[in-house]
């Protein structure tokens, strides 16, 4: 009854075309292209991988198996621990807080500085030089990284020519160029939302607080630090979920040997064809890449309001 | 030293290493287009050549690869804005209680993984076409199937998220009482949308659909499962750039880098232009002065954007006459000097070796069985007694190589002794 009653409102500030067609764009929006998407993935993540004569047969029941799959592999005694899978996960997560983290220290200082010295020349300038990699593809980034960290890169080279090594190091194999190319892709997303929340900063209260004599380090932990909170939480978040969800990089910078755990969805839908597994796989990746962004901005007191502000 | 200073240092040496990080590999990337290496690199430079771009040109993948992109493109920017118009002007007469519930719906896709949105896009819309019992070659079934048609979802489920933040902004400053004068004056709701919001919502639009375009031709997590048997840019450049890279890649990203700064630069340029000119009218400023044209008077933007544009277009013109045979000639040479004096030094140390070896004399234990028989005439008792010459060749020949341990066991060894 209240819902029609929303509904009549609704209709009656947009008129009936308008109001229909509002309406039909976010439903179709909503419902097809995210809610029922999401939905028939969970479904699928419960289902045997069957061939196509025994869908909708007795064998198309509900399993936990591609779950249990990712904690024990294919161990049906429940014994040993897929190890494997699960230390690619591990991985993945920490590896994607600690990008995250690392993003957090380099950008705060340069948010500052644009946010504080806003409309100046060098501001300006600063702001195109740094939209220009944003434009550039995600692949053709992780290429140009590739580039200096291969085995005859430039940065080897460098380094031999300098005589600070003495034999080419294997960047790609150590993930130390894995982890450099997670941090330069998404590094704009960190930084643009601090910008925008320190330059909303009313200069004059640092200046109060200078005139009563505070330090340098607490202007920072007492003013700008808690005004800047939501760009910080919320370029975090992006900057996270986005590694954690990088395919990209990990493909191209990651060593042979060490796996992404986007690459491991990726193979079970690419190369096992079990499409069932891979959606498994993509459930866990989801829920717990967002029970850790919850816990993060509960901690941190941050809404989901201050999202993408 | 004041602590101003240091700071200032600190600063400068800071914004250097940061934008070193940012645009460094960029530039290296755009320098190796022009090496005529094979492998793209740097440091030992063989020559300059514009090659890498006709291998570009001529690469049939990559030009398939941008006119599906191009398609997914625009409909991607079609369906995304609309949607995202539209949700920003429910967001703005929700219920005041459901509007929290509502934006993190919106906002979601956002924060999605974009590989868990392009499976559950690939997963929906395979069982949404046999649910509704769409048969095998059916049109309805080949469109389920269709990577265009699923990249297009799958990429606009996101996109719309990005388009909506762009025009909440914008209505957050359109004042609703136009709307409402237009509808008392008898416009109908229809009317009133296109003739006093649309308008109103221009700019963001317009902002809206290029970043929704450049989010859709850069996009890769997602489209690489939705996709399914076309190729997009990205999907092509993933391809060659895991299973080897060549500089045609490079060439492709500078042009790319080329057309950001130039598209960069004119906006830069045009914004400072209109201030310019607005300063002028309200007599704040002076009309252009001096020797340069009026739209370059204090713009730096501008005068960069010509200087670029000179550059380009001289490469260009170069490009069809220059050619790096002779040199490519001369790095041939020198690498065939380098490899001969390779193997030269390789031969000299096989000789070198071989002497040392014959100098060693035949080795009598190697582990060749051919040379088994030799234990054989080495620990024959007659070597002791005669002073015939050792011939290897003799005892083998003459007895089986276990027989030789028969010799040494020989009590006859002891008694000559």
């Amino acid at each position: 009854m209240k819902k029609k009653m929303i509904f009549s409102e609704f209709f009656k500030n947009n008129g009936l075309v308008m109001g229909s067609a509002l309406m039909g764009l976010v439903g179709f929006w909503l419902i097809f292209l995210v809610i029922l998407p999401q939905l028939s993935m969970l479904d699928y993540s419960f289902r045997f991988n069957l061939p196509p004569a025994d869908v909708g047969g007795p064998k198309d029941v509900y399993t936990l198996s591609n779950y249990q799959h990712l904690l024990y592999g294919s161990d049906d005694t429940h014994q040993t621990y897929n190890t494997v899978d699960l230390m690619v996960f591990v991985r993945t997560i920490i590896a994607a807080i600690l990008v995250t983290l690392f993003n957090i220290v380099l950008c705060y200082p340069l948010a500052y500085f644009l946010g504080q010295s806003k409309g100046t020349g060098l501001a300006r300038l600063l702001v195109v030089l740094l939209i220009i990699p944003y434009w550039i593809n995600e692949i053709l980034r992780a290429f140009a990284l590739r580039i200096i960290f291969g085995d005859s890169g430039l940065l080897n080279e460098t380094l031999l020519l300098l005589h600070l090594i003495k034999e080419p190091v294997d960047f790609i194999r150590q993930d130390i160029a894995l982890y450099a190319g997670l941090g330069y892709a998404y590094i704009l997303l960190m930084l643009f939302p601090m910008y925008n929340v320190i330059e909303s900063l009313d200069r004059n209260q640092i200046e109060a607080a200078r005139d009563m004599g505070a330090s340098w380090t607490r202007i920072h932990r007492r003013i700008v630090i808690p005004h800047a909170k939501p760009g910080i939480v919320s370029g975090a978040t992006m900057v996270f979920m986005l590694s954690a969800g990088a395919l990209a990089a990990p493909q191209i910078l990651g060593g042979p040997s060490s796996l992404w755990f986007t690459q491991l969805v990726y193979q079970w839908f690419n190369d096992s064809l079990n499409w069932q597994q891979g959606a498994a796989y993509a459930i866990v990746l989801l829920v717990s890449t967002i029970l850790i962004v919850l816990t993060v901005m509960r901690i941190f007191k941050v809404n989901m309001g201050d999202i993408g502000k | 030293m004041s602590t101003a200073s240091v700071i200032r240092i600190a600063l400068f040496a800071y914004l250097a290493i940061f934008f070193s990080y940012l645009l460094g590999p960029l530039v290296v990337m755009s320098l190796t287009a022009f090496n005529s290496a094979a492998f793209p690199s740097v440091s030992p430079w063989a020559c300059f050549t514009y090659e890498w771009f006709d291998v570009l040109f001529n690469d049939k993948h990559i030009k398939e690869g941008i006119y599906y992109s191009v398609i997914i493109g625009l409909g991607t920017v079609a369906l995304s804005v609309s949607m995202g118009l539209a949700a920003s002007i429910v967001l703005t007469q929700v219920w005041a209680k459901f509007r929290s519930t509502y934006y993190t719906l919106i906002i979601a896709p956002i924060l999605v993984p974009g590989v868990v949105l392009g499976i559950s896009t690939l997963v929906f819309w395979d069982r949404f076409g046999s649910f509704i019992g769409a048969s095998d070659g059916s049109f309805l079934d080949g469109l389920f199937h269709n990577g265009i048609f699923l990249t297009i979802l799958g990429q606009s489920s996101f996109i719309a998220s990005y388009c909506m933040l762009v025009f909440v902004a914008r209505l957050q400053r359109f004042d609703p009482g136009l709307t409402e004068a237009a509808l008392d004056l008898g416009a109908t709701h229809t009317q009133a949308f296109r003739k006093i919001l649309l308008p109103f919502m221009r700019p963001a639009i317009a902002s809206a659909s290029v970043l929704a375009f450049l989010a859709s031709f850069e996009n890769y997590n997602t489209t690489t499962f939705t996709i399914v048997k076309y190729k997009t840019l990205t999907t092509v450049l993933a391809q060659k750039v895991r299973l080897g890279i060549n500089p045609s890649i490079s060439a492709l990203a500078f042009i790319i880098i080329m057309m950001t700064i130039i598209l960069a630069l004119g906006f830069e340029a045009y914004r400072r232009n209109n201030a310019r000119k607005e300063a002028v009218r309200l007599g704040k400023a002076k009309a252009s002065k001096g020797f340069l044209p009026g739209f370059m008077t204090g713009n730096p933007a501008a005068i960069v954007l010509v200087l670029v544009s000179f550059v380009v277009i001289t490469m260009v013109g170069t490009a069809q006459s220059y050619s790096p045979e002779q040199c490519k000639a001369e790095v041939l040479a020198a690498k065939k000097l380098e490899v001969e004096k390779a193997i030269k030094a390789l031969k000299l140390k096989r000789t070198i070796k071989k002497q040392s070896d014959s100098l060693k004399g035949p080795d009598i234990f190697a582990p060749d069985p051919a040379k088994k028989g030799s234990f054989g005439g080495v620990f024959d008792p007659n070597n002791l007694t005669t002073e015939k010459p050792v011939k290897p060749e003799e005892p083998k020949a003459k007895k089986p190589a276990s027989g030789a341990f028969g010799g040494v066991f020989d009590p006859n060894n002891l008694q000559k002794d």
